[in-house]
């Protein structure tokens, strides 16, 4: 499991591994957010927290489906499937490698983004915070949509239209969390459902994407 | 030593072929044969256990068995080197150090696999077969794109390396590989009649 | 003889012809008499006025939304669990059903909506939860729609159903938590003193049972034409080999 992590992390970082589009991406909406909203400091302030959000979910939904799909094309994902690791164990370091190459990134880049939005100075600590416990989830849940649709021929749009609504909880306790803390609310209940969210996805999707990637193999 | 019983393969949803029954013993290897759709691949993936025979056993030892498809599942952004440590780690072996010879691969271990031509592509994928040491394997048209010297080099590991320490092989193959010493099994006999429906779509018959 | 028997597909073809018309008979005959009881049989709500009728379209409709995704999570796990074909295949009957009750339920919540609290649409937590509910059919249903092969595709639906089941559970109560919104409470239910009062009570029991009645005949009407057109494809499979 831990190889196949690590070669994931490298393939990432090499050419064409999609490394860093991820961000590039969380950058670009982040800058065309005031373009359609206007630059006035107060309405950018209200929506950053959860403008942020909605990119990073967007951001980290956009690399997807490489999860699985380039490992079908080119056979390796069979002989992965035969090989003496478990797939619910290459779900997890799928998921991990995921979470490090995207949701890590994104969750570093956010409070620095934050800037351009004028978010409120006592959100920063939130939006990272609420990003480091919600974006695991984020990458587990899209693994297990990476493997619902990896035997289906361009099925990145399906991918996102199954993916999506699973996203949903994730997104609203990740954002109530830093109204809540911006407002200087207590913000405990919606980070422990986010955690627990997070806990949950990895505790169960494994298993999920395992038996939907034995039914893709079949 | 691998036993197959009163086997029987389907492909999405269609039979293919019954009543299979054979045993290769170690250090043997057994060659499939039969026109193309007969279901050689089908054959190979369910011995493998990609996925459930309609009927039947199939016996070896546990956690033997390896399967090679026609896709080599070469990573182009890696180096060869790292491509073949990636399935040694996975499997827990160490890269021997006569794998490139075996597979006159020496020349090519730094390069990155996505500059190498389909043959020599192929080879680093059969060299696959060498690091991950395991006794039983599946080979699925093993030879495609390998030029007359590499098809000679791989009926050498094959023989010398692989056979000889006790393993066994199941090729399907349409060409000669040179391993006079292998049983050859022809599936045309096998092919299910078209009578034979199968479970999931005679029950709407 | 086994109750799973009566789920082989040619022994389900057998015992639900007759009984479809009966279905769709006694379906149309509540609707008739639960709607037009509760809408020219009804006195006008004292604060709502006649908007209120809207109700016996809006609240079977809601009610049948989501048991028709509870019965597609049963049906899946019992298609999981058994293999059996037909469990598979009304499980993707009723998702297109499922789809118009929620919409049914969503475009008279709206019409209701504005005469009460002055806009169509609000996000409050039971209208958001609708419309989770319709994104949560949409894409099982568009599973369904992009694989060819008609058993990886029951088996890949039945595990998406069972991961947006808990999923969907989830966005429900983070919805209740995210807004408390404008809607009123239930409706219906046993034990509660606010319950409708009887006069608009009883034609509403009998809408629901009209509804009920209508989205049984419909999925088991969409079942049988699924496992015609899985006997056409064996036919055509068997044809093709020969």
């Amino acid at each position: 499991m831990i190889a196949l992590l690590l070669r994931d992390l490298r393939l990432a970082t090499r050419a064409g591994g999609g490394f860093g589009l991820g961000l590039v991406f969380f950058l670009i909406v982040v800058v065309l957010v005031p373009f359609g909203v206007g630059p006035e400091t107060e309405i950018l302030s209200k929506i950053a927290a959860g403008i942020l959000w909605v990119a990073a979910l967007l951001a980290a939904l956009l690399s997807l489906d490489r999860i699985f799909a380039l490992d079908f094309e080119d056979g390796a994902l069979t002989l992965i499937a035969t090989a003496p690791i478990p797939l619910e164990a290459v779900g997890l370091a799928k998921a991990i490698a995921h979470w490090l190459t995207t949701g890590l990134a994104l969750t570093v880049a956010a409070p620095v983004l934050g800037v351009l939005l004028q978010l409120p100075s006592g959100a920063y600590g939130f939006v990272a915070l609420t990003l480091l416990l919600g974006t695991p989830a984020l990458s587990m849940i899209g693994t297990f949509g990476a493997a619902l649709t990896v035997g289906i021929r361009r099925g990145g749009l399906l991918l996102s239209l199954l993916v999506l609504p699973l996203y949903i909880p994730t997104l609203i306790f990740g954002a109530e969390a830093v109204r809540r803390g911006a407002q200087g609310l207590d913000a405990t209940t919606p980070l422990l459902m986010l955690g627990g969210i997070t806990a949950g996805a990895f505790a169960m999707l494994p298993f999920a994407t395992a038996a939907v990637l034995r039914i893709n193999l079949r | 030593m691998l036993e197959v019983r009163d086997f029987a393969i389907e492909r999405s949803g269609l039979p293919v072929l019954s009543g299979l029954n054979f045993s290769v013993a170690a250090g043997d290897a057994l060659i499939l044969r039969g026109p193309n759709g007969i279901g050689k691949t089908t054959l190979l993936r369910t011995l493998a256990g990609l996925q459930e025979p309609s009927a039947g056993t199939c016996t070896f030892p546990p956690d033997e068995g390896a399967y090679a498809s026609h896709a080599d599942g070469i990573k182009t952004a890696l180096t060869v080197q790292e491509n073949l440590a990636f399935w040694g780690d996975v499997y827990g072996n160490a890269v021997p150090d006569a794998i490139w010879d075996w597979f006159d691969l020496g020349d090519l271990r730094d390069r990155f696999a996505g500059t190498l031509s389909a043959g020599q592509k192929r080879r680093v994928g059969l060299a696959r077969l060498g690091v991950i040491g395991r006794k039983v394997l599946f080979l699925d048209e093993p030879t495609v794109s390998l030029d007359g010297f590499s098809v000679k080099l791989f009926t050498q590991f094959l023989r010398d390396q692989h056979l000889a320490s006790g393993g066994i092989a199941v090729i399907a193959t349409h060409i000669d590989l040179g391993l006079d010493e292998a049983e050859t099994l022809d599936l045309t006999p096998f092919a299910t009649s078209v009578s034979g429906a199968t479970d999931s779509d005679e029950a709407f018959l | 003889m086994s109750l799973w028997e009566y789920a082989n597909p040619k022994k389900f073809m057998g015992w639900t012809g007759p009984i479809l018309p009966w279905a769709f008979g006694a379906a149309g005959v509540c609707l008739v008499t639960g709607l037009i009881w509760g809408f020219f049989f009804t006195p006008d709500d004292y604060r709502q006025g006649s908007t209120v009728k809207i109700i016996y379209l809006h609240v079977p409709a809601a009610l049948m939304a989501i048991n028709a995704w509870i019965m597609m999570l049963v049906a899946s796990l019992i298609w999981l669990i058994r293999r059996h074909h037909v469990s598979a295949l009304a499980a993707k009957a009723a998702a297109p059903v499922g789809i118009t009750m929620t919409l049914i339920a969503l475009m008279t919540g709206a019409i209701w909506g504005q005469p009460m609290w002055g806009t169509y649409w609000a996000w409050d937590p039971r209208l958001t939860s609708f419309l989770i509910l319709f994104l949560f059919y949409l894409g099982y249903m568009a599973l369904w729609a992009a694989i060819d092969d008609p058993d990886t595709a029951a088996d890949l639906t039945s595990v998406l159903c069972m991961v947006g089941s808990v999923f969907a559970l989830l966005s429900r109560y983070a919805v209740n938590f995210w807004n408390q919104g404008l809607h009123q409470g239930a409706s219906l239910s046993l034990d509660k003193e606010e319950n409708v009062a009887d006069v608009f009570f009883f034609p509403l029991l009998v809408a629901i049972a009209g509804f009920v009645l209508l989205f049984f005949a419909l999925v088991l009407l969409r079942t049988r034409t699924e496992i015609r057109s899985r006997r056409v494809r064996a036919l055509q499979l068997r044809e093709g080999r020969r």
